[in-house]
């Protein structure tokens, strides 16, 4: 084990081509006879109507947008969790202010009625 | 060093002196081996994402008061088999309108995203494929994976169904990764590391006694980002049938199917690691690795089949519920947990152990009684706010 993330690297490829296998296998040994009907979208019967490469709604990405906070800003404190043991009292609580101000932002967003589904 | 201490360094090193014998370089052989043991890893955890399949019938059989499959081989056993043979002979349908590359490319990443997880799953101290030294962060990395395959089946499959069940469930998986990393940092804390085996030697007393409301943030959140029961918004069936893979069939609908299942057990071996003592024991995992790793495997299985319990008891809430049960209670109760954790540890870091444990279980029990106390506040005003003031029962009536 001499490199680790060489490691990882041969895991992606090895995962990636066991699933590949299945399906190729599926792919040879599996009936092809396609037909319109059964090539058709599937929704209960119906005929789909239009594209489905469409707007969606807003909602998703503001919900999107106060995720990219926490998360970008969760990378900062694993660093202070992992040194915690050797830091002084006061970067203790720097690294609490630092979740304070965070907290503050979702305080902000539930007031301004983000969080509400509607 | 022998075949018991250490199982897999010797069968290394022995492979190394005969594929060295044969005139190989060193780095050649190095790099063999390593793909031999990924080789190894990867199908052992096909098979038991295979023997998976039949626990999970059998289980949910149980629970609706059923029997399950026990017609094909003892107990059943050879149904998982039997099915894999059906998925494999079904005819594959793509859509008119898919985009081929991308629908093809999603079951592949959806399973590569779960196998990649166990690259870091300490088995034992002796068995783990790495030890990186920022786990935590890994496992969400490759929990991401998971929810770019999600979307890309989604909208390559051209299906409207199937583009809401991955709205929703990418809205969730967004939402839960806050919590859910919230209460990562709270082993990290306690550890003092990130990577996963130094988690495991550092839980003398194992975490769910530092933090139970921590291990309850992370399976909750775990079994949201799984997408299951209560939280199967992406293919809720009354509502949109099977949301993301309702245009799979044959082998791609199974690698999905797969990927779920052994997803759940991944999560209930986090669990396990995390706050459970991962392959410790009573001090068993000194009679050997493989044993550890068998410790490790049985505690994943409970985890695997707390997740069905839940899943399986509990119903489907709305998804405006849920995105608010995280947001507005998950989120704020695990920061102040990671707060109140890491004040804590500051204070009693280098006192008695018992004293440590007394004061960290007091702290949990404190926020957990607070939190309690503010919820039936919450709720009993929004039920004033409907039926009015509730009247007080005179005595005697």
């Amino acid at each position: 084990m001499q490199n680790e993330w060489l490691y990882i690297g041969l895991f992606v490829v090895v995962g990636a081509l066991v699933p590949t296998a299945a399906i190729v296998l599926s792919w040879i040994i599996s009936p092809k006879k396609p037909n319109p009907i059964k090539q058709s979208t599937y929704e209960c019967g119906m005929e789909t109507v239009g594209d489905n490469w469409v707007q969606f709604k807003a909602q998703y990405y503001v919900f999107a947008l106060v995720f990219l906070v926490f998360d970008v800003e969760t990378v900062f404190l694993f660093p202070w969790a992992v040194a915690l043991g050797k830091l002084s009292v006061f970067a203790v609580l720097e690294g609490i202010i630092f979740i304070l101000i965070l907290l503050a932002g979702l305080v902000y967003a539930w007031r301004k009625g983000t969080l509400d589904w509607v | 060093m022998s075949w018991w201490t250490d199982p897999v360094h010797t069968i290394a090193a022995w492979l190394t002196t005969l594929l060295t014998g044969w005139g190989l370089p060193a780095w050649l052989a190095s790099l063999i081996i390593q793909f031999l043991g990924v080789v190894v890893l990867v199908s052992l955890l096909m098979l038991l994402d295979i023997f998976l399949v039949w626990v999970e019938r059998k289980v949910v059989a149980r629970f609706q008061d059923r029997l399950g499959p026990n017609r094909v081989g003892p107990w059943g056993l050879i149904q998982p088999f039997a099915d894999i043979v059906k998925l494999l002979i079904k005819e594959d349908i793509t859509p008119a309108g898919a985009d081929r590359v991308i629908y093809n490319l999603a079951p592949i990443i959806s399973l590569m995203s779960v196998l990649l997880l166990w690259a870091i799953v300490p088995l034992a101290p002796q068995i783990l494929g790495v030890d990186l030294n920022v786990g935590a962060l890994y496992i969400i990395a490759a929990g991401a994976l998971g929810t770019l395959a999600i979307i890309m089946a989604a909208w390559s499959s051209n299906n409207k169904y199937a583009l809401i069940g991955a709205f929703r469930q990418v809205a969730v998986l967004v939402s839960f990764e806050v919590p859910m990393i919230a209460v990562m940092l709270i082993p990290t804390v306690l550890a003092g590391s990130m990577g996963m085996n130094a988690i495991v030697q550092a839980q003398n007393v194992p975490f769910v006694f530092l933090a139970p409301l921590a291990a309850l943030i992370f399976i909750i959140a775990a079994i949201a980002e799984l997408g299951r029961s209560p939280f199967d918004m992406n293919e809720a069936e009354s509502e949109i049938v099977a949301g993301f893979h309702i245009e799979y069939t044959g082998m791609k609908f199974g690698l999905f199917y797969a990927g779920e299942l052994l997803h759940a057990f991944t999560f209930g071996g986090f669990w396990a690691i995390l706050f459970f003592g991962g392959y410790r024991f009573f001090g068993l995992e000194t009679l050997g690795p493989l044993v550890s790793a068998a410790i490790l495997l049985a505690k994943a299985m409970v985890g695997y089949w707390f997740i069905m319990w839940v899943r399986y008891t509990v119903m489907r809430i709305r998804i405006d519920h849920m995105l608010a049960f995280n947001w507005k209670f998950l989120t704020p109760l695990a920061f102040v947990l990671l707060m109140v954790t890491a004040l804590v540890n500051a204070w009693l870091r280098n006192s008695n152990v018992l004293i440590y444990v007394l004061a960290m279980l007091a702290a949990n029990a404190v926020i957990g009684l607070g939190v309690l106390q503010i919820l039936r506040n919450v709720s009993r005003r929004d039920r004033e706010k409907v039926e009015g003031p509730s009247q007080p029962v005179a005595a005697g009536q």
